[in-house]
């Protein structure tokens, strides 16, 4: 069918072009159906795309016509398709449930340009994942980091503007170095196009400018994927968002910075740079291990519900660029997969954590007395999202920790002390994920406790299906398993 | 039904007593433990249909899910699993009546979180029995041990929640640590993790890992307290009663011990145990905690943790038993936990209806006891006799086999240690029993009686079984000899 051939461009035209809709659709509730319905449609588009990419094959566009390298183009495999899972995914879960606790936080006449931006957001972030030239991804990146920059400071905590604006100074760094790098290229090769990038970059007359460019790329996005230690804007921004907000970027934002930075640099520098490969792994293996066992470390001390998981999502990070750094089949099937894992668990915690603000104020551990009795449901979400993110055996979490471990395994002879670190860094999140619970289940109850009740239906609605879907991903992953794998297959198609 | 579908049944259906409990406690606490009566009665059925099946030498086996390429969720019922899952079923049984009448006895809080927590738990080791692989048996050892964190933390106060930290941490942390290493491991040498007749490792490991290998195995299923990972269990005895007598008598426990042995048995193989150098240490290590659990048991005032100590050598017997790497042994261990089971939850039953009587919870306070509670304290009687392995007990049987494996072997550490500990056994036992029958109670204590029928008429039967074990233990010799070939 004709419109099947248009779904990568309608991924990113779909949310793009409702935005402005939005922002004219004033009366109450309205803006947030309409939001909520366009993420909707980008999830659907993003399933109807990975039905197409699931035997391995890549979807090609070139937007108007006009044919690479000439044209922009877009591209969707199974890498991406796993990706555009996660994002549209997440946001249209944290949609669904958002409006009553969007309603709570921000007044109803700013709502429909709330709505408007969080729609730019998604659509920035699906085109970083579709975008197969340099400069498209840049673009789309800023679109996203403007969006998000919007969305976390429109809550009502005041604290989220210095977090907010440290976010944008480091953001912005991290964006011109990654222009840098990609001006440097352009520079050498006379191409934007990553597959032409590919196939010009073994031509250069001199191979410098592009060592220069690989450096500004890969810490340029790393800035923006919040790896260790670049990372410092993260916690602040995390915690006075609005708790939506918190819900639907900590499952993606970031990941996407970090799946931008995995492409780049398998599809173009590794295959082509000598030594590249040692580089690479020199530069990601001991930044991702320290950032799992310092931000594990951290959280294990936070006293704040949401700082701590965002101290934990940085750890999280960690894993998925330790996965990457082995350069093999087996270590970037880990790390897709802890991709797609993650936002399931994380995400799961960031709804569960916006239920329970619904009603508690204050967000500190020793503030949260009686939720379990108040809050069951919630509560039992949260436990089970925890479980999965510590990577306890039946949920979503030891999936991807398990071959995680096997790939570190594979790795050679470090391998053990690289298993060491990950089932050390397991041990510190169920120290962190057993604090949040006592706190939930064992403490005398807040004043006032009496007349909370369960979050609205919605919101605990949205945040059950998640941490069931926790469960039902560790039973039966064969789906993001098979995504992960040929991604993974792909990534390495030039390398080796 | 077909065996397949039982073996899922016999895991889903306490999943949806949890649920159903979960849900009647809105309605009525009748209702709620109708609903835990009629979920372990039909678990009884279901399980006990099995037997006939895996006695024939059938072994049914069901794939669920293949989680991922050589990993996948599978059960199998073997014999002894089936001993393991007939022995839970039918004591959880046993211990609802028990906990129906403690619970309303003691006006515990919280009761519904109780009992569906306690089907939970139930679901969970009949998947531990019935695991078809290592990667299920961890799978379903993990979600034992959340489910009865919340049992273990009831009270809620600030000392119960430390324990309970406590149990957490070292269950948790010795499987991360330890026992999911070794199941990489051995999926990584063998390709599999599936339990096979004869092991799955012979020729693929040699001396020193071995031993390795068998050590985070046997370290990290923390649940069989093979000291230094033992100290969770004096820490459990904060829960209520009946949890400690089901869940850390029979369930937790025996999940330990029963996965130390399958693992022994199958994935290992005891032949390939039995020549190889590095795998010998084992029987020191649990020889050690049944001696040096036994002293500590020795020394302790609180009924509970004498209990508990008491418990951790006892599980060594099982542990010792298995690491002889003879087949009498194997059957002793497998008798073992069986008999220690019965006499053991007798005991604990025995120690919640002397609280639930008298609030009394020191060994001191006993004196006398026995002309107030006739009927409670003769289970006692029963169930420390059985510990020390008197006949006409069940610990007598188990203790036989094991002996007779120990001489199999010409193993005179095991053959020292059991008459040892036998001797240590009697020693902080009989004094407890001259104390409750012969010594006068002291004046000005509280005025009681039996505790709840319901409770009375659990521990009564439990006695029974004891005794019974010693007269009509064939069938069950019958099914476990077929866990080793070549045997007798």
């Amino acid at each position: 069918m004709d419109l099947l051939a248009h779904l990568p461009v309608l991924q990113v035209v779909v949310p793009m072009l409702s935005a402005p809709i939005i922002v004219m659709l004033q009366p109450r509730g309205l803006a947030w159906a309409g939001a909520t319905a366009t993420s909707l449609v980008s999830f659907a588009i993003a399933v109807a795309l990975t039905l197409a990419v699931l035997d391995g094959q890549a979807v090609d566009y070139a937007v108007g016509g006009w044919p690479a390298p000439f044209g922009i183009t877009l591209m969707v495999d199974a890498f991406s398709a796993l990706m555009l899972l996660v994002v549209t995914g997440a946001s249209a879960a944290a949609l669904i449930a958002a409006k009553p606790s969007i309603d709570q936080q921000i007044e109803s006449a700013r709502q429909p340009l709330f709505y408007s931006a969080w729609l730019l957001a998604l659509a920035g972030l699906v085109g970083i994942v579709v975008a197969a030239d340099a400069f498209n991804i840049f673009v789309f990146m800023e679109i996203s980091s403007l969006a998000s920059y919007i969305l976390i400071a429109g809550g009502p905590d005041r604290r989220a503007l210095p977090a907010v604006f440290k976010y944008l100074m480091m953001g912005t760094i991290g964006a011109t170095f990654y222009l840098i790098g990609v001006g440097l290229i352009y520079m050498m090769t006379g191409t934007l196009n990553l597959a032409d990038i590919d196939a010009r970059i073994g031509n250069v007359s001199d191979i410098n400018p592009l060592f220069v460019a690989a450096g500004f790329i890969t810490v340029g996005l790393a800035l923006k994927a919040a790896v260790f230690p670049l990372h410092v804007w993260v916690p602040n921004a995390y915690t006075h968002a609005p708790h939506m907000v918190t819900a639907f970027l900590a499952a993606c934002a970031t990941k996407v910075a970090l799946y931008v930075l995995l492409r780049f640099d398998y599809m173009v520098f590794q295959g082509n740079l000598i030594e590249h490969v040692v580089q690479f792994s020199m530069f990601a293996m001991p930044l991702a291990i320290l950032g799992i066992l310092v931000a594990s470390a951290v959280a294990m001390f936070e006293g704040h519900l949401k700082r701590l998981l965002a101290s934990s999502s940085i750890a999280q990070i960690g894993y998925i660029l330790l996965g990457a750094s082995f350069v093999s089949v087996a270590g970037l099937s880990s790390s897709a997969m802890h991709l797609f894992n993650h936002a399931l668990a994380k995400g799961g915690l960031f709804l569960g954590v916006a239920c329970i603000a619904y009603h508690y104020r204050d967000l500190r551990l020793s503030q949260l007395g009686g939720a379990s009795t108040r809050m069951p449901w919630t509560c039992a979400a949260i436990v089970v999202c925890g479980l999965s993110l510590i990577g306890v055996p039946g949920t979503a979490g030891f999936i991807s920790k398990w071959l995680l471990i096997n790939a570190a395994l594979q790795s050679g002879s470090w391998g053990w002390l690289l298993v060491a670190i990950i089932l050390a860094s397991s041990l510190m999140a169920v120290v962190y994920i057993w604090r949040i619970i006592e706190a939930l289940y064992f403490q005398e109850p807040i004043a006032g406790e009496a007349k909370i009740s369960e979050a609205p239906i919605q919101l605990l609605l949205v945040t059950g299906i998640v941490a069931i879907l926790n469960i039902y991903f560790g039973l039966f992953p064969q789906v993001p398993l098979a995504l992960a794998d040929s991604a993974a297959v792909l990534l390495l198609e030039g390398v080796l | 039904m077909t065996p397949e579908i039982a073996i899922l049944t016999a895991i889903i259906l306490p999943l949806i007593g949890a649920l159903v409990i979960a849900l009647a406690g809105r309605v009525g606490p009748n209702i709620r433990e109708a609903a835990t009566a009629v979920t372990s009665i039909s678990l009884i059925f279901v399980v006990w249909g099995l037997l006939p099946v895996i006695i024939d030498g059938g072994r049914p086996s069901i794939e669920v899910s293949q989680v991922m390429p050589g990993l996948s969720i599978a059960f199998t019922v073997e014999p002894l699993g089936m001993l393991f899952a007939a022995l839970a079923s039918g004591l959880w049984l046993i211990n609802s009546l028990y906990s129906v009448g403690y619970m309303r006895g003691n006006k515990e809080k919280n009761q519904t979180r109780f009992f569906a927590c306690f089907a939970l738990a139930l679901s969970a080791t009949m998947g531990i029995a019935f695991a078809g692989n290592l990667f299920t048996l961890f799978l379903f050892y993990e979600l034992l041990t959340l489910s009865t964190y919340p049992l273990v933390a009831h009270k809620g106060d600030a000392a119960t929640v430390r324990s309970a930290r406590v149990y957490l941490g070292v269950l948790i942390s010795t499987s991360i640590a330890l026992f999911l290493p070794a199941i990489i491991w051995t999926y990584s040498v063998a390709g599999t993790g599936d339990f096979t007749e004869g092991g799955i490792l012979a020729g693929k490991l040699n001396d020193p890992e071995i031993g390795l290998l068998l050590g985070l195995f046997a370290f990290g299923i923390g649940k069989a307290a093979v000291m230094p990972m033992h100290k969770w269990l004096p820490a459990a005895m904060v829960a209520p009663t009946p949890v400690s007598a089901l869940l850390h008598a029979v369930a937790v426990v025996k999940a330990g011990v029963f996965a130390i042995t399958k693992i022994i048995i199958y994935v290992f193989g005891i032949e390939f145990l039995f020549e190889a150098s590095s795998a010998q240490w084992l029987l020191y290590a649990a020889a050690f905690t049944i001696i040096a659990a036994s002293v500590v048991a020795l020394r302790q005032t609180n009924i509970k943790r004498l209990l508990a100590y008491s418990t951790i050598a006892q599980l060594s017997y099982v542990v010792m038993a298995a690491a002889i790497f003879k087949p009498l042994a194997e059957l002793g261990a497998s008798l073992h936990i069986v008999a220690h089971a019965f006499g053991k939850i007798t005991l604990f039953f025995a120690a919640g209806a002397i609280y639930v009587a008298s609030k009394k919870t020191e060994i001191a306070q006993l004196r006398g006891i026995g002309r107030r509670m006739p009927w409670t304290m003769a289970a006692f009687t029963i169930g420390a006799l059985s510990m020390i392995g008197m006949p006409p007990t069940a610990g007598f049987v188990s203790k036989w086999y094991i002996l007779a494996g120990a001489f199999e072997a010409n193993n005179f550490v095991a053959m020292f240690t059991i008459i040892g500990s036998t001797v240590l056994n009697a020693a902080y036992f009989l004094p407890i029993l001259y104390m409750v029958w012969f010594e006068q109670e002291k004046e000005g204590g509280k005025e009681h009686g039996e505790a709840p029928l319901l409770a009375v008429i659990a521990l009564c039967i439990t006695a029974l079984l004891t005794l019974g074990f010693f007269l009509f233990n064939a069938p069950v010799i019958e099914l476990e000899s077929q866990i080793v070939k070549g045997f007798g």
